[in-house]
């Protein structure tokens, strides 16, 4: 019989990032799925990145995961999002060619020693004493293991809904993940369903592009990695249309056939990816609705028309797309279609991603009710680390809300669990001004290296970085001029004496790079995106200073652990409203227990003595 | 690197003392300011409180430096007199000092627990007290949440989740289809609420109660006496006073100082029927200012006048029986003429709104101003932000979060749920 440290089950993104980091913090790690030539595959929209979304890769590729190094290498329309506004809220993003991104991340798999990619269906769990200790493949041989990811995606319980017809299945042409649902349920795991969708996928011959708008790629394209100089794919433009009154009008006429609609679909949906009958309903007053024309890749034909997923039959998709400008005459290659899958109640995992219950047990993207190949990516960056930890007995990894947007997502997910599909917005980190894309290196690499999980090159490209950082950083700090001698080169600062240093103009929107340098030759010396650099991490500074308190408190109540076995109704003075709200919880820290609802101070007093009363959880 | 707190620890209300405390890494700092210099560690010392040049209160302080303290932080006590006047003078210079912050229910002992200064036993038996507090608190709120405030409150959160969603959606969906140039509407919505914020500040004051004083109004049948009582308190001639029933027509205000509270006394005109039609108008009035003073003393000849006034006793009303001099046949009864009965009944008065600022709670109201004066800087900060366009978008959504989390300790909190509700509810997002 097989043996392996850590086995992860999927090959999406979350499950490809698992296995590598897993292999990374050196577990001898095996990825089963069902053909390794779909390994990395975009089931959804062809980009990577985004608003959140960015930040989520960047942070992923400063613990030196795949999907930043992929989507470099696949890249066709690199974007930075929200380039007018600070760098705190600037998201990354590209288009990929689904090929190139595809493979490239097969390409990690590759020659890899202690890094296996299994061919076959797992359709069990081996459990014994709530512990796990392999799984089952469908072929009923067994492979043994310490931890086991699962990233199962949209293949757990899939059904395929188009208008009234409906088909199991984990994506179109792929089937579910049957068994697997059927023995998840069975271990008494609180699970639910969710709903995603996807629009019809256009052939981009037929598409008349000469009446259409178009959205070039960046002319200086950020890329995702910190180790990427430059795109490696040639860059193109999408296309923009809208739909119009005549579209509306047949999705209305249509509405009772659409699969959400007609009530085949009991799955919640998010409200920030609404299908185009949803957008029709909701928003009545709104006459149109915009269409990005994605091109899956260089030498595809196949066109992504984001904005219009739906679950409409397929003779209404024909009427209402070539209802639409520039695509009177379009083929549909493959009709639109929504998919509903179980998910796993989030708050039944630990932070590190391990199920609460089963011993050795991880889950990992959208079967914690997630959304995105980000979302999905970094969760399976924890879940992967984690298990190599707990099969070679290392230090659990936990990304906390001031270090990470992947701490804030795994925090609230375990804490919070979700009510839809779950996506990164840069508003649910309430640290936003200090986890910024452009600063994940300075806050996670440390930690990989620390981890183990970071390549030596990595490592190298960071310490000079840093180390240029600094003494650029103390130049800046030491020179200083005063209002009125700035007031010379055209500055106009508050007159009021006070000298200002290099660092504090810096990030001025009113001052330039040329009228520092006039003030300060010896500045043009240092590499621009040093600068740039030191401007993003002043600009803030005043205001992080401020909520370091705010950072300082949080750390102290997380560091403050409530064992699982804690017994809140012992608490005397405790209601017993609070009693039964914290025993159904079971938060992990004094942190978590204060984003319950109903918290009072006095009650976390009470818990807080209580835990510092019981020796013998004090060091539990 | 904890933050320092303060708080009145002591009763609220008016007291002999009143003792506020300090805890945190600041607290000596802050009594440097205040006081000059710095007392001996634990040694009970007379100081001079100012702020600037104004003196505050000359005050007993004494320095506990950790870790021998209640808390085992560094903790300055303050021995204030007692009146409200100066204990929310000292709490507004303390909440302008950097880094200091009036104290969330329980956190000093919480703090204590944290640093090992109590054990569980100490701690559940401060339970009830740290309930009993923030019982007074709800108990507090809810008086407040069921008046005015609590409405304004309202609609100032929903225009501050109004002005965060735009900003948020203009961040968080900028390749989306929403609105791009949201900044003339927060704008709009920021400096409303500034205004507000300032105004309700004033108003709101603490000290607004002490500051206009409770209205007491005297009131009883023509020729009751009322006048001469008046004039006895005042020692003066402030009413008109003669034999001839209704002479006072209209209502004289007398501004008394009562234990130490500003105390208005109202003597009102007569009240019965009359064929006069201004006697009838100052009746009238009497029975209005009667009605919405604070407390009102009915002054009676005989028990079975109560209900000729024609205004109802209310709970802390007096009901005292006039001309003791003459034929005292009820009791308590107050003379005009000798003084008898006065002090008693003056006493009593100022002893029932002395109870009343306890329950009002001036301490609520303080936390309540300077949630709102912390709002307006916030609100200002985000508005100076926001002159550099979508470029610090992101800088003035902080200020707003930190002007929500100032309501919060008037509301209830403000969950990023809610912001993404309102973008989610107004804006179709989802391309």
């Amino acid at each position: 019989m097989k043996h392996y440290d850590v086995i992860i089950v999927g090959g999406g993104h979350a499950g490809a990032e698992a296995a590598h980091a897993a292999w990374r913090r050196g577990a001898r790690t095996a990825l089963v799925t069902h053909r390794f030539d779909r390994l990395g595959e975009m089931s959804c929209n062809p980009a990577i990145g985004g608003l959140g979304k960015g930040h989520l890769v960047r942070e992923i590729d400063a613990l030196d995961g795949l999907m930043g190094r992929a989507a470099d290498k696949s890249g066709i329309q690199f974007r930075l999002l929200n380039r007018k506004k600070g760098p705190a809220v600037q998201g990354p993003r590209t288009q990929a060619d689904r090929k190139l991104y595809r493979l490239a991340i097969q390409d990690e798999f590759r020659g890899r020693d202690g890094l296996d990619v299994i061919e076959a269906e797992v359709s069990d769990l081996r459990v014994e004493d709530s512990t796990i200790s392999g799984v089952v493949l469908g072929d009923g041989s067994e492979i043994l293991a310490r931890a086991v990811v699962l990233t199962t995606g949209t293949f757990l319980g899939g059904v395929i809904h188009i208008g009234d017809k409906r088909h199991t299945g984990g994506r179109m042409g792929d089937g579910a993940a049957v068994p697997l649902a059927a023995r998840l349920r069975g271990l008494g795991l609180p699970m639910g369903r969710l709903k995603t969708g996807t629009p019809p996928r256009l052939d981009g011959r037929t598409i008349d592009w000469s009446v259409l708008e178009s959205q070039p790629a960046d002319d200086d394209p950020v890329l995702f990695s910190f180790l990427s100089k430059a795109p490696s794919a040639r860059q193109i433009s999408c296309g923009i249309t809208h739909t119009n009154s005549q579209t509306h009008e047949i999705i209305q006429e249509n509405l009772s056939k659409s699969a959400m609609y007609g009530g085949h679909i009991d799955g919640v949906g998010p409200r920030y990816c609404p299908s185009i009958e949803d957008k029709v309903v909701r928003f009545a007053d709104k006459s149109s609705h915009q269409i990005f024309l994605e091109p899956e890749g260089l030498d595809d034909p196949t066109i992504y028309p984001n904005g219009i997923s739906t679950s409409l039959p397929e003779d209404v998709q024909h009427a209402y797309v070539r209802s639409i400008k520039g695509l009177a005459n379009v083929t549909i290659l493959q009709p639109g279609y929504a998919i509903e899958y179980d998910y796993l109640d989030p708050r039944a995992l630990s932070s590190t991603l391990e199920l609460r219950a089963i011993g050795g047990l991880f889950l990992a993207g959208q079967i914690n009710g997630t959304t995105g190949y980000e979302e999905a990516g970094a969760q399976g960056l924890v879940a992967g680390l984690n298990a190599a930890a707990l099969a070679r007995a290392l230090a659990p990894v936990v990304i906390d809300r001031a270090t990470g947007y992947i701490g804030v997502m795994i925090d609230d997910l375990v804490t919070r669990g979700v009510a839809e599909p779950y996506r990164m917005f840069t508003s649910r980190a309430e640290f936003r001004l200090s986890l910024r894309a452009d600063n994940a290196d300075q806050r996670l690499t440390p930690m990989g290296v620390a981890l183990g999980c970071v390549s030596p090159a990595r490592r190298a490209v960071f310490e000079a970085k840093m180390e240029a950082l600094n003494a650029a950083r103390t130049l800046c700090e030491m020179l200083t001029v005063t209002p009125k001698a700035a007031g010379y080169i055209g500055l106009n600062l508050n007159q009021d004496g006070q000298r200002r240093s290099a660092l504090e103009l810096l990030p001025r929107p009113d001052t330039s790079r040329e009228q520092l340098f006039t003030l300060w030759p010896e500045l043009a010396e240092i590499e621009p995106a040093i600068l740039t650099q030191l401007s993003y991490d002043s600009l803030y500074a005043s205001y992080i200073e401020r909520q370091a308190v705010d950072v300082a408190a949080m750390r102290r109540d997380l560091a403050r652990r409530i064992p699982d076995g804690f017994d809140y109704a012992g608490i005397v003075g405790l209601s017993a409203e609070l009693q039964a709200k914290l025993g159904k919880a079971r938060p992990q820290s004094l942190e978590h227990a204060q984003r319950i609802d109903g918290m009072t101070p006095a009650a976390l007093t009470l818990i807080l003595a209580r835990l510092r009363s019981s020796p013998m959880l004090a060091n539990a | 690197m904890d933050d320092t707190i303060f708080a009145l620890a002591s009763a609220r209300g008016r007291s002999g003392v009143a003792v506020l405390r300090i805890s945190g890494p600041s607290a000596q700092a802050a009594l440097l300011q205040l006081a000059a210099d710095l007392p001996a560690p634990r040694v009970a010392t007379l100081k001079t409180l100012r702020k600037g040049d104004t003196v505050l209160d000359e005050a007993l302080v004494i320095s506990f430096p950790k870790p021998a303290s209640f808390t085992g932080e560094d903790v300055v006590e303050l021995h204030l007199h007692g009146g409200a006047a100066v204990v929310s003078s000292v709490l507004a210079a303390l909440a302008a000092f950097d880094g200091l912050r009036l104290a969330q229910a329980g956190e000093f002992t919480r703090r204590a627990m944290e640093n090992g200064r109590l054990d569980l036993a100490q701690v559940e038996g401060l339970a009830d007290l740290i309930d009993a507090e923030t019982e007074v608190q709800r108990h507090q709120a809810m008086r407040l949440m069921q008046g005015d405030l609590s409405q304004k409150t309202a609609l100032w959160r929903a225009d501050l989740l109004r002005a965060l969603s735009l900003l948020e959606a203009s961040i968080d969906f900028a390749d989306e289809d929403v609105p791009v140039d949201v900044y003339p509407e927060v704008n709009a919505l920021l400096q409303s609420l500034v205004a507000i914020f300032h105004k309700e500040v004033k108003g709101v004051g603490a000290a607004e109660r002490i500051r206009d004083g409770f209205e007491v109004a005297i009131l009883g049948l023509p020729n009751s006496g009322k006048s001469t009582l008046m004039n006895k308190i005042a020692g003066r001639e402030v009413a008109l006073t003669s034999d001839i029933a209704g002479t006072t027509r209209d209502v004289i205000e007398l501004r008394i100082d009562l234990g130490g509270l500003a105390v208005t006394l109202l003597d009102t005109a007569g009240l019965r029927e009359s064929e006069d039609a201004i006697e009838t108008m100052g009746v009238e009035r009497a029975r209005n200012r009667a009605d919405a003073a604070d407390l009102r003393v009915f002054l009676l000849g005989d028990t079975g006048e109560m209900e000729a006034l024609g205004v109802r006793f209310r709970d802390g009303d007096e009901i005292v029986f006039a001309k003791a001099d003459r034929a005292p046949t009820h009791s308590p009864s107050v003379s005009g003429l000798t003084g008898e009965g006065i002090d008693g009944l003056l006493a009593r008065i100022a002893e029932t709104l002395q109870h009343r600022i306890a329950t009002i709670g001036t301490a609520v109201k303080q936390r309540h101003m300077l949630a709102l004066q912390r709002a307006a800087t916030a609100l200002e900060a985000a508005s100076e932000q926001l002159s550099w366009g979508s470029a610090h978008a992101e800088l003035a959504a902080e200020d707003l979060r930190v002007a929500l989390r100032a309501l919060d300790s008037l509301i209830g909190k403000v969950d990023v749920e809610q912001v993404l509700d309102v973008i989610f509810s107004s804006f179709c997002i989802g391309k």
